[in-house]
């Protein structure tokens, strides 16, 4: 029962991994884009979270009404202003802009927030949870794993039943062509991102709730979205779930043998998913 | 006499320092069918792209109804009813078929041309819309290529070497399908290898030889002579 709880743990942390991945997974996949300040926006939108509780006495989940359109605001003007100037042949430019960009949202939170840990409150729902079979199963945890199997069969169903999606598609197949067809790839590339902020914004609120938070953790939650994202192979959505289920059950399982390890389990359990299977497990875009 | 739909005047295109075009004038009148040939590597693929937008041109020198394009971007041309069916056929192979079509009437264009119109053109696609484009033979994924084109109901279609690599019965189907495409007022510009494909389908024909124009014709009055001249720089 004991490692029971354990997996299912895991596996309902792996949903917050999901969501941390689903952004840098979707940027990828449309624009080739590997985005060094994913982590830093998340927590960027934690904080924004955290200001929207307090100015308005809303509760967290209520404030993502608000913090879900600002982050998809930020996500368009930050693609069409910095973004797209650095997208090309090379691969180095937006790896080292989104860099910067990491380092300066870091310095931002730190001026405007310090470096005291936050946290949002979200009341009873912290605490909440329910006896399932023996499980004792935190509220949390499940709307958040809830949430995001909710986010990737939206991401799913944007990228294969709409015509955002079909351009979303055609953009990442062949810029040029795409052009050909009507569409203006600089918007394009911004409504992605606008997107992927937008699920970053969820990410974020749901981060803030479980946990403290301060300035500095961005890297970490950029490293657990890789690993999800690796682990599942790029390009797949339902796959990057997976990764951050496989993701969760290692850390809690690791945390299980000794609580130091939580981190480097995860961090084991990937590299040896990548020695096995380079691409991932579902590598490629599956419909 | 047709107003001129398209005047190119002193075109120049550069790859790097590489000038691929010297100085190209051209012009289409509405409703007109013009052929541009050449040998490899004359040009002609580099003269579709500056027209569409895909490469930037200096200003002025590409008109489109008489307004300057030389200076927008592909896709707002495009907007405008400009549309190519480019060499190598270059359809999306994450899209299926018919999503294929589907995004040739992204930009919005109304017209004669819808999915249904498509398919009673080209039967087959109807029959593998569902499939991912990549995995139809090379005729029918030159069908899409055209289907995607006439999507957007165009005033001005540009066809580059739509007989490239396909086998002489599907080059007859499709140069067959031809006069059913180019009705209904559109006029186009016909990229082909083949002199006399060329020559049966066009009223007017250019030939173009390392970036300069060094032929300019009736296609019924054009002789072979001149052709030759043109196309190899024999004298
Ligand atoms: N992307 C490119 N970069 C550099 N040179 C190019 C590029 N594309 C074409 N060229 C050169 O431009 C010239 C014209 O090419 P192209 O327009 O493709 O000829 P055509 O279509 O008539 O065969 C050729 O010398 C070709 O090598
Ligand atoms: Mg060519």
């Amino acid at each position: 029962m004991d490692w029971l709880n354990v997996i299912v743990q895991g596996t309902l942390l792996g949903g917050l991994y999901a969501l941390f991945a689903a952004g840098l997974s979707l940027i990828f996949g449309v624009m080739r884009l590997v985005n060094i300040s994913h982590g830093d926006l998340i927590v960027l939108a934690a904080y924004l979270g955290l200001t929207v509780t307090s100015a308005t006495g809303l509760h967290p989940l209520l404030a993502l009404v608000l913090v879900v359109p600002t982050m998809g605001v930020i996500g368009y003007v930050l693609q069409r202003g910095l973004l797209n100037q650095t997208l090309g042949d090379d691969l180095l430019p937006p790896l080292l802009v989104t860099f910067g960009l990491s380092v300066i949202i870091q310095n931002g939170l730190l001026e405007v927030y310090t470096a005291d840990p936050q946290k949002m409150d979200a009341g009873t729902l912290e605490t909440a949870s329910l006896a399932v079979g023996g499980l004792n199963l935190g509220v949390l945890p499940l709307l958040t794993f809830a949430v995001a199997i909710v986010v990737i069969w939206g991401l799913q169903w944007t990228f294969y039943h709409t015509a955002l999606g079909r351009a979303f598609r055609a953009v990442s197949d062949n810029q040029d062509i795409a052009q050909l067809m009507g569409l203006n790839r600089r918007h394009i590339f911004g409504v992605a991102m606008a997107l992927a902020l937008g699920v970053t914004a969820i990410a974020g609120v749901l981060l803030g709730i479980r946990t403290s938070f301060d300035p500095s953790i961005g890297g970490g939650r950029l490293i657990f979205g890789f690993e999800a994202v690796i682990i599942g192979g790029l390009g797949n959505l339902w796959g990057t779930l997976a990764g951050g289920v496989i993701l969760g059950v290692a850390q809690t399982v690791g945390a299980k043998v000794d609580p130091g390890w939580q981190i480097l389990s995860g961090h084991l359990a990937f590299l040896f998913i990548l020695a096995i299977r380079p691409n991932g497990l579902f590598p490629r875009i599956s419909a | 006499m047709p107003e001129p739909i398209l005047q190119i005047q002193g075109l120049n295109a550069h790859y790097g320092d590489f000038q691929a075009l010297y100085g190209v004038d051209m012009e289409v009148s509405e409703g007109e069918v013009l052929a541009v040939i050449g040998s490899n590597g004359a040009g002609k693929t580099t003269l579709m792209r500056s027209i569409t937008g895909l490469l930037s041109n200096g200003p002025g020198q590409i008109k489109y109804h008489d307004k300057d394009i030389s200076r927008l971007r592909a896709d707002e041309i495009a907007i405008q009813g400009l549309s190519m069916v480019p060499e190598g056929r270059q359809l999306f192979p994450s899209l299926s078929v018919r999503e294929n079509l589907m995004i040739g009437a992204q930009v919005g264009r109304k017209g004669p041309w819808s999915l249904e119109s498509v398919y009673k053109l080209f039967p087959i696609l109807e029959e593998r819309k569902d499939q991912q484009s990549t995995s139809l033979s090379g005729g029918q994924q030159q069908m899409v290529a055209i289907g995607r084109a006439l999507m957007a109901n165009p005033d001005l279609i540009l066809f580059d070497e739509i007989s490239l690599g396909l086998a002489p019965i599907i080059i007859k189907d499709i140069y067959d399908a031809l006069p059913g495409i180019i009705g209904e007022g559109m006029s186009a510009i016909i990229v082909e290898q083949d002199i006399s494909k060329a020559l049966s389908v066009s009223s007017r024909v250019y030939c173009l030889q390392e970036g300069r124009v060094s032929l300019e014709g009736t296609s019924d009055t054009v002789s072979r002579e001149d052709i030759s001249r043109a196309y190899f720089g024999i004298e």
